[in-house]
């Protein structure tokens, strides 16, 4: 993990051999550039902005800019469907939404913020980004209707679907060369 | 289809033959990309030379030639709008050799197509480095590049037979969503070192300048570290938009989504991230109900591409071709069935065979004008060998890739399961 073994481990030897440093390609990032392209957000919240939105502001959020593609209540528009099928997973017609399927609550606030409103993606407000996450999960029964979340609350919600899924055994633990 | 019926059980050539023209008129599908045969039965009968059309900057296809990808929708929805396409399909049937022209590479995209200027698209490379760098397309094309020939293929390929196999399909339909290229860019082992990733990282997110930013996590194994490329170029030239331009990253045998186009940001970590699409998306359902995640190799597979379905063929000679590749590397041997897989027999690899790259076999056969099923059986240098549906299912639920052909006595070549 520290600096000096990193620069031992033959990182730095290639870059050598082939005469290259770093800044003879490219130019420094500031942080403050990172920032505004930096939009992933992990499984503990790493990466959720400041802010909060409560399910209330969510039904307004969603029925102005959500619900003309994905249907009123997340159902039954020409676009995915948001909302039920808990319970269908092992059934011969599962129906996979946020609500039966989606591990992680934090996933839906990242994928809401990077991609949607479809036409208008990263238009939303943070707040209205928490508000309309805050909805979608309210209507699969997820939280409660007088839900307000925000960075600290939403890695704690618990997704019905959680538990589902199983790594490929290849990729459950990365080895490589470059590590010590 | 009462063509189909009325047909069936006679076996005689000239039958088959007189039907011919009738069928492809009716149905307006053919075989071949040069759609008409030869009428002249006299050399006096060949048209006279003479100058031809103006020299041009690009060149045409054929006017003879119909060859051309097929924008669909989600598996069974197949006639769409190109506005609601999700995926546009290779046509399997009409290529020949390995290699797919850049303009008929399959296209799976989440959000459309960007048109992005290059000298305006920067790759900002962070998280656990020793220098975060913002890179401009000219740094990138100043860096040391390599070029590979390379198959690409969506997760989804073959998703038309998942279930069931509809019968008046092509082999562009159920398995379009696979080609080769000759891609060329910076090794990602060239910017690992240059920017001097710690040790410590395992993962690497990858995210794209499209309209939905698709974003996935690599893990950062050995074979992804020293194949991964960050490719400017396909078939020699510039990236088409369809395919990223102007950078995308390519990594070998693995899973389409992976290799995020419109590149513009990867960030080094140590878990995943967990996106949409390696959680919601591109994670594979099982009869219990849990989910497989990460399972990024393309495995071993084959395809016959001649003649397949709603190709017909004649009694006497034909000649069996397709194509096999494998994630795990190269295909060391095709088996080919004309019996609905009671024998097999080997087919010819046409060389070269490359690793990861798709593979083009070929056969003699004989067709006594008899009802029958045709199906191949790839091997590679791994010894992994394509499954058959049955195990292929109880293996992996939902999914069925294994393709077979039925000719009924007129020669008609249909898509069923095997
Ligand atoms: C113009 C139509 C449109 C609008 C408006 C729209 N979406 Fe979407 N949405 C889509 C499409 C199309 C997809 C599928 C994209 C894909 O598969 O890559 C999608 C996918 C999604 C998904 C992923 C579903 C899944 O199971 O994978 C979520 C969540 C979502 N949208 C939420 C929203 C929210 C919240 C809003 C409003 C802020 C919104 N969408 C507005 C069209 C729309």
């Amino acid at each position: 993990m520290s600096w000096p073994k990193a620069l031992s481990l033959g990182a730095l030897a290639l870059v050598f051999a082939t005469g290259a440093s770093a800044y003879d390609f490219g130019r420094p990032a500031t942080q403050a550039e990172i920032k505004l392209w930096d939009i992933d957000v992990s499984p503990d919240g790493t990466g959720l902005p400041e802010g909060r939105g409560d399910v209330a502001r969510g039904r307004d959020v969603y029925n102005d800019n959500c619900a003309a593609c994905h249907g009123d209540k997340g159902q039954g528009g020409f676009a995915d469907r948001l909302q039920g099928g808990q319970g269908s997973l092992a059934s011969d017609h599962p129906v996979k939404t946020v609500g039966s399927f989606w591990p992680y609550a934090t996933t839906l606030f990242d994928y809401v913020r990077r991609a949607m409103p479809y036409p208008e993606p990263q238009s939303l407000s943070d707040d209205d980004t928490y508000a309309v996450v805050a909805y979608i999960l309210n209507m699969n029964g997820i939280i409660p209707a007088n839900a307000t979340i925000d960075r600290s609350t939403l890695p704690s919600v618990k997704m019905p679907n959680r538990d589902g899924f199983v790594p490929d055994e290849e990729f459950r633990v990365i080895h490589n060369s470059r590590q010590k | 289809m009462s063509l189909e019926a009325e047909t069936g059980g006679e076996p005689a050539m000239t039958h088959v033959l007189s039907r011919r023209n009738i069928l492809s008129a009716a149905m307006g599908v053919a075989g071949a990309a040069v759609v008409e045969r030869a009428s002249a039965d006299s050399l006096a009968d060949v048209p006279e030379r003479g100058p031809g059309n103006p020299l041009t900057a690009t060149s045409e296809r054929s006017e003879f030639v119909h060859i051309a990808r097929l924008p669909e929708s989600t598996p069974g929805i197949r006639h769409v709008d190109p506005s609601r396409a999700i995926n546009s399909k290779a046509p399997l049937d009409k290529l020949v050799g390995t290699i797919t022209p850049a303009d008929l590479h399959y296209e799976r995209s989440h959000a459309g197509v960007p048109e992005i200027d290059p000298a305006k698209h920067r790759l900002l490379v962070h998280g656990m480095v020793q220098k975060n760098l913002v890179l401009t397309m000219d740094d990138i094309l100043a860096m040391p590049s390599i070029s590979r020939i390379a198959f690409l293929e969506c997760t989804g390929n073959g998703w038309e037979n998942w279930k069931s196999a509809p019968s008046d399909v092509t082999v562009q339909n159920t398995h379009g969503l696979i080609s080769t290229n000759e891609w060329t860019g910076v090794p990602l082992s060239f910017l690992v070192d240059l920017v001097g990733v710690d040790p410590a990282s395992t993962w690497m997110l990858a995210e794209g300048g499209d309209g939905s930013a698709v974003a996935r996590s690599i893990p950062l194994t050995d074979e992804i570290l020293s194949e991964g490329i960050l490719a400017h170029g396909q078939n020699g030239e510039p990236l088409r938009p369809a395919h990223g331009f102007p950078l995308r990253l390519f990594l070998p045998g693995f899973e389409g989504n992976l290799n995020i186009k419109w590149l513009r940001r990867l960030k080094f970590g140590t878990r995943p991230f967990m996106t949409r699409w390696e959680t919601a998306r591109y994670t594979q359902l099982q009869a219990d109900g849990s989910a497989r995640q990460f399972q990024l190799h393309q495995d071993v597979n084959s395809v016959i591409t001649s003649p397949s379905g709603m190709m017909e063929i004649r009694l006497g000679y034909t000649r069996i071709t397709g194509l096999a590749w494998s994630g795990h590397g190269r295909i060391v041997r095709v088996e080919i069935s004309t019996d609905g897989a009671k024998t097999w027999r080997d087919a010819v690899i046409s060389a070269p065979a490359l690793p990861k790259a798709q593979t083009r076999f070929q056969a003699d056969w004989v067709w006594d004008g008899a009802p029958t099923k045709i199906v191949s059986r790839s091997t590679d240098e791994k010894g992994n060998v394509q499954p058959d549906r049955a195990s292929f299912i109880a293996a992996r639920n939902t999914n069925a890739l294994f393709h077979k052909k039925k000719i009924d006595a007129a020669g008609k070549v249909r898509n069923v399961l095997a």
